[in-house]
């Protein structure tokens, strides 16, 4: 902290939202920390939103309740929100701006960290190439994770998207060398908080685990500022101490609530669904604050959540999620009511690394065929099943009955899985040839003669392979 | 070196406005503050002047000095950017990263083009010889692929080389030659010139485009071409395959020169092309793909303002190594993106927005970047041409936003990605029904000399059965297959194998990945004689199931993969052997 620039005014100008105005200051930073007290020594946090001659504008992260034009004293800080990043930070909890909330001392700063981050030069960034064995078939398959991806899940109210996240952080063990998990909630209920950490518990990760909590009652300006925390966090953690930090944001929706709320506040120009132009850049900001750094062993995977409101992909926060991820796994609400678990619809899902990440000497030389071949077989009979919902299954032709056939044990085999079930990749891959041998051979075009001849389960042949892959 | 021009009196995000203590002018740079953040002058209100700033502006305030040399924010053009990659207003990305790091800190001011390393001048011309504007003095072996021809800038004045240096290694900034203009003065010229990043450079004339830029792609070559020197927008919602469609023309795209402009999207997808890049070779030239290659990164985390520069710091790119005369390709992912960051530009000053928040002005710049395409005469008479690939990302996937639909009125081919076909993993997810491209005439007699004169005639053939196809799917959806008499049955079954066999096409195989013209018209003569033998076998009672049983209908379906580049020859055996094949089905 830079003493001489230490500035004190009192008396605000105007108080609106979470914002005010504040006249008769110099030398006031753009994107500044202001710290305002009363007089009974309550201090907020705020930043400046925009600076001018003689005024400032500022946001004020704790909210405005409570304040009033004259009580209060407002110090500029003259830098920007910075974060006191420690190895110590491992097994506390945080509220959203980083104060700790477990009743111990804020860790010792081994850096002071501007929690803005910087952009990581794309010449120094190292190409995702280690996948993440999940257990989960629909993931490691045909969505495969990759160390240092950002892969959101897209949700929709009431779905088992947590429980997901949690079987991932459980099974997800990255072996070896220091794994650790960040964990962002803002705007969620206590509730969700409390689910996470009784899991962490249980799977003896809570000591390597880092919260920040910004939960539904907190004012919902300090949510702008959690995920930035927790990034920051992590970068400390990935890329001083070389780790491979899991990093959980729930739920971006929330976030983007709150962003939404102070462009409109501040009287912008919104773009679509009353959402700021700018929140394309501004979630790049957060989400681009994943990835592998060539000199460094460390790496962020990031797991975003949100839910779709009304389960709509094409809504903004969704959708521009989908333009700066690196792929969604997207939660179906139809699966789910069917007691499919995880009730995870591959169609719309998509993992971007997986590309050169499976196949021969990485996972299995079948796997993108076979990957592929699931798609376009499933997408089929989704087509099958629409036409039979309207002219009826007795009008289908003999194959398209096995398509439905198809679906029905890919749906129940390979998508279903139990909470505790941690399939190997080789075991999901079998999976997918069991039920893909439910189609005749020439149905499998994506798949090549030889991976047939290898691998295809001839009629009245394994008939039981999964069933014994599933004990396993 | 700059002269303080006045003081900021407002901060608000990337825009700054200053008062200024002199007459500026627009598109003007200036630096800011102690760090000398760099900035663009984008507006004038009497003394006021409102800045873009290419970095973050966390810190800056009221009173902070603002400098500026009365000069336009230009580029360095000259031998030493293929196979380097810059950020939106050409800075060094690698050099920036040996400097400062692997993040990207603010105010740092490193030139473009390297000021040490020596570069090989071959001269073209000598003393006493005449030059115009234009003109070739020299070359320089920037790589192995590219011989950068060093020009006389268009602002430079005609008149007699006074001296020229002799063959020889040196550096960009030594003087290389001089000019004595008409009126005495003398020019020096050294391997590099300026250029105002958003300046359209000079040429002689436009002309008509008549050759394809074969990409290697099978959906795109043969249904819906693009010319050398035409621009074509690839429009899809997220996961539709943009990005790889670029990359894929990036790679394997007949093209001279490759500017690939990452604008606004991720840093894993540069890092990505960049290490594919430095390992990949053009199976034309034998050569590394990078030695053709110039990647601008301006990511979605990165400065607003300099996204925005990126696109015309691309283009200008472009164009010089068109005026060598080249024929370039230009990749621009997205350029969604780029009308983003008008319109968050335009936000923050205040203007008046129309549709969707975007600026009156989007339609205007949209034009005005897709008519710096084209093939043209150089200044030196040379040809080239510069091809525009843009992709297009519209929000929810809705074709009718702003972006595209303007976007759709000064392009010529359209590659609209199809969300159904992504699904189904069936890429490149390039619609059919919904694409087109307005220059097959005009391609028809250059592909002619690939097909015997029946490309046209095929790939009418095929768009009408898959017309047909759409049509009869609907009725399929309400009756089911079975009231189809079997002509028409056969048209689902020919229109799949064609869907299957021939439009999709593996990235990632490393066989499929490029496909030969020749190969392409093979395979696309396998199906329609598929057809029709399959037609007459069908009108005499052979089984539809009985053909795709067949052995020939599953060899036709992996003639992809079964015959690489280096076996058209089987492959045209191949093909010719269908029709018998088939008609051994009639017998039985
Ligand atoms: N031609 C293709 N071949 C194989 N896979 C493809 C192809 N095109 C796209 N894909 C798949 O689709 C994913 C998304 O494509 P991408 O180009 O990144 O989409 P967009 O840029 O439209 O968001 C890729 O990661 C890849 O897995
Ligand atoms: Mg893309």
């Amino acid at each position: 902290m830079n003493m001489y620039n230490l500035r004190e005014y009192t008396g605000l100008e105007e108080i609106a939202g979470q914002l005010f105005v504040i006249r008769n200051i110099h030398n006031v930073g753009y994107n500044e920390v202001v710290e305002i007290s009363e007089e009974n020594g309550n201090v907020r946090i705020g930043t400046t939103l925009e600076v001018g001659e003689g005024y400032a504008i500022v946001q004020v992260l704790g909210g405005t309740s409570g304040l009033s034009l004259k009580n209060c004293r407002v110090r500029f800080k003259g830098e920007p929100l910075l974060f006191g990043a420690s190895q110590d930070m491992l097994g506390r909890i945080f509220d959203g701006l980083g104060n700790p909330l477990d009743g111990l001392p804020k860790p010792v700063p081994e850096e002071m960290m501007n929690v803005n981050g910087m952009a990581m030069n794309p010449a120094a960034r190292d190409y995702p190439e280690n996948i993440i064995e999940t257990g989960i078939s629909t993931i490691d398959v045909m969505n495969t994770l990759v160390r240092g991806q950002k892969l959101p899940f897209f949700s929709g109210s009431g779905l088992p998207h947590d429980l997901i996240a949690a079987q991932i952080v459980r099974q997800a063990r990255v072996e070896g060398e220091g794994f650790c998990i960040v964990f962002a909630g803002m705007g969620v209920k206590y509730d969700t908080a409390r689910f996470f950490i009784r899991n962490f518990e249980e799977s003896g990760a809570l000591d390597n685990v880092v919260l920040f909590l910004s939960l539904a009652d907190s004012p919902s300006l300090t949510r702008l500022m959690t995920p930035k925390f927790a990034l920051t966090a992590a970068e400390f953690l990935a890329f001083r101490k070389n780790m491979q930090v899991l990093v959980i944001l729930t739920d971006m929706s929330n976030y983007c609530e709150a962003l939404r709320e102070l462009s409109t506040m501040r009287g912008e120009i919104p773009a679509r669904k009353g959402y700021p132009g700018y929140l394309y850049s501004d979630l790049a900001g957060i989400y681009e604050r994943a990835g592998k750094i060539k000199d460094s062993k460390g790496s962020i995977t990031q797991i975003p959540m949100l839910t779709m409101p009304n389960d709509d992909i094409t809504h903004p926060v969704p959708d521009l999620t989908g333009y700066i991820t690196e792929g969604q796994i997207v939660v179906d609400r139809e699966l789910h009511a069917r007691g499919i678990y995880p009730p995870i619809s591959v169609l719309p899902s998509l993992s971007r690394l997986m590309k050169d990440n499976i196949g021969k000497g990485k996972t299995r030389d079948d796997h993108s065929e076979l990957a592929s071949q699931l798609f376009a077989s499933y997408a089929k009979t989704r087509d099958i099943r629409a036409i039979a919902s309207i002219i009826g299954e007795e009008e289908l032709s003999s194959l398209d009955l096995v398509y439905l056939k198809f679906g029905e044990n890919f749906e129940n085999k390979f998508v279903n899985q139990s909470y505790n079930e941690r399939r190997t990749l080789q075991q999901s891959l079998e999976i997918g040839w069991d039920v893909v041998s439910e189609l005749p051979e020439e149905e499998l075009v994506r798949i090549s003669k030889d991976h047939i001849k290898q691998r295809y389960r001839k009629k009245n042949g394994d008939k039981n392979t999964s069933d014994e892959n599933k004990s396993a | 070196m700059a002269e303080v021009a006045g003081s900021v009196i407002r901060v608000n995000g990337p825009v700054v406005q200053i008062r200024c203590n002199r007459n500026l002018k627009m598109l003007d740079m200036v630096e800011i503050g102690a760090e000398r953040l760099i900035g663009e002058i984008v507006r004038l209100k009497e003394n006021i002047a409102y800045i873009q700033v290419y970095e973050d502006t966390t810190s800056l305030k009221a009173g902070d000095p603002v400098y500026s040399d009365d000069l336009p924010l230009s580029l360095e053009l000259g031998p030493g950017l293929i196979g380097n990659i810059f950020d939106g207003i050409q800075r060094p990305l690698e050099m920036i990263r040996q400097q400062e790091g692997d993040f990207i800190s603010r105010g740092v001011h490193i030139n473009a083009l390297n000021r040490e390393k020596r570069m090989h001048f071959i001269p073209l011309k000598k003393q006493g010889e005449s030059v115009q504007p234009g003109d070739v003095i020299g070359e320089v072996p920037e790589t192995s692929l590219i011989k950068h021809k060093i020009l006389v800038p268009s602002y430079a004045p005609a008149g007699n080389l006074i001296s020229i240096i002799s063959e020889g290694d040196y550096t960009v900034e030594e003087v290389i030659a001089e000019i004595e203009g008409i009126d005495g003065t003398i020019f020096p010229l050294k391997m590099y010139q300026r250029w105002p990043v958003r300046k359209q450079r000079p040429y002689k004339q436009r002309i008509p485009v008549s050759e394809v830029l074969i990409t290697g792609q099978r959906v795109i070559d043969t249904l819906f071409p693009v010319a050398k020197g035409g621009c074509v927008a690839v429009p899809g919602g997220f996961g539709t395959g943009k990005t790889v469609v670029q990359h894929q023309l990036a790679k394997w795209s007949d093209a001279d020169v490759v500017v690939f402009v990452g604008c606004g999207e991720r840093g894993n997808e540069m890092t990505d092309v960049l290490r594919n890049f430095t390992r990949l070779i053009d199976p034309r030239t034998g050569k590394l793909l990078l030695e053709r290659t110039v990647f601008i990164a301006n990511t979605s985390n990165m400065p607003v303002a300099a996204r925005e520069a990126s696109i015309y710091t691309g283009m200008t790119i472009a164009e010089y190594y068109r005026d060598m005369g080249y024929n370039v390709a230009l990749m621009a992912d997205s350029t969604s993106r780029w009308a983003e960051a008008l319109r968050e530009l335009a936000g923050r000053m205040e203007e008046i927005p129309l549709e969707e928040g975007f600026p009156s002005y989007l339609p205007a710049r949209l034009a005005e970047f897709y008519e710096r395409s084209g093939s043209v005469i150089t200044l030196n008479d040379r040809t080239g041409s510069i091809t525009i690939i843009a992709s297009v990302s519209p929000p929810g996937g809705d074709f009718s936003e702003p972006v595209t639909s303007h976007t759709k009125r000064f392009i010529r081919c359209f590659w609209a990605l199809d969300r159904d076909l992504a699904y189904s993993r069936h890429y490149p997810a390039i619609s059919w029904i919904e694409s087109y491209s307005e220059y097959v005439e005009e391609l028809k007699s250059w592909w002619d000399k690939y097909t015997d004169g029946q490309w046209l005639e095929y790939r009418y053939t095929i768009l009408d059965l898959l017309q047909q196809e759409q049509r009869l799917q609907q009725v399929v959806k309400l009756i089911g297959m079975d009231v189809l008499p079997n002509t028409q049955k056969l048209i689902l079954e020919t229109c799949s194998l064609f869907k299957n066999a021939f439009l999709q096409q593996s990235a990632f195989d490393d066989v499929d990945t490029f496909c030969s013209a020749q190969k392409q018209f093979l395979m696309f003569k396998a199906i329609l004689i598929f057809h029709r033998v399959s037609n007459e076998l069908v009108k005499i009672g052979v089984d539809i199931s009985e053909i795709r049983e067949s052995s020939v209908y599953q060899e036709i379906m992996r003639m992809k993969t079964q015959y690489p580049e280096n076996q058209i020859d089987k492959l045209k055996q191949f093909v010719d052997s269908i029709e018998e094949n088939l008609r051994g089905l009639e017998k039985k």
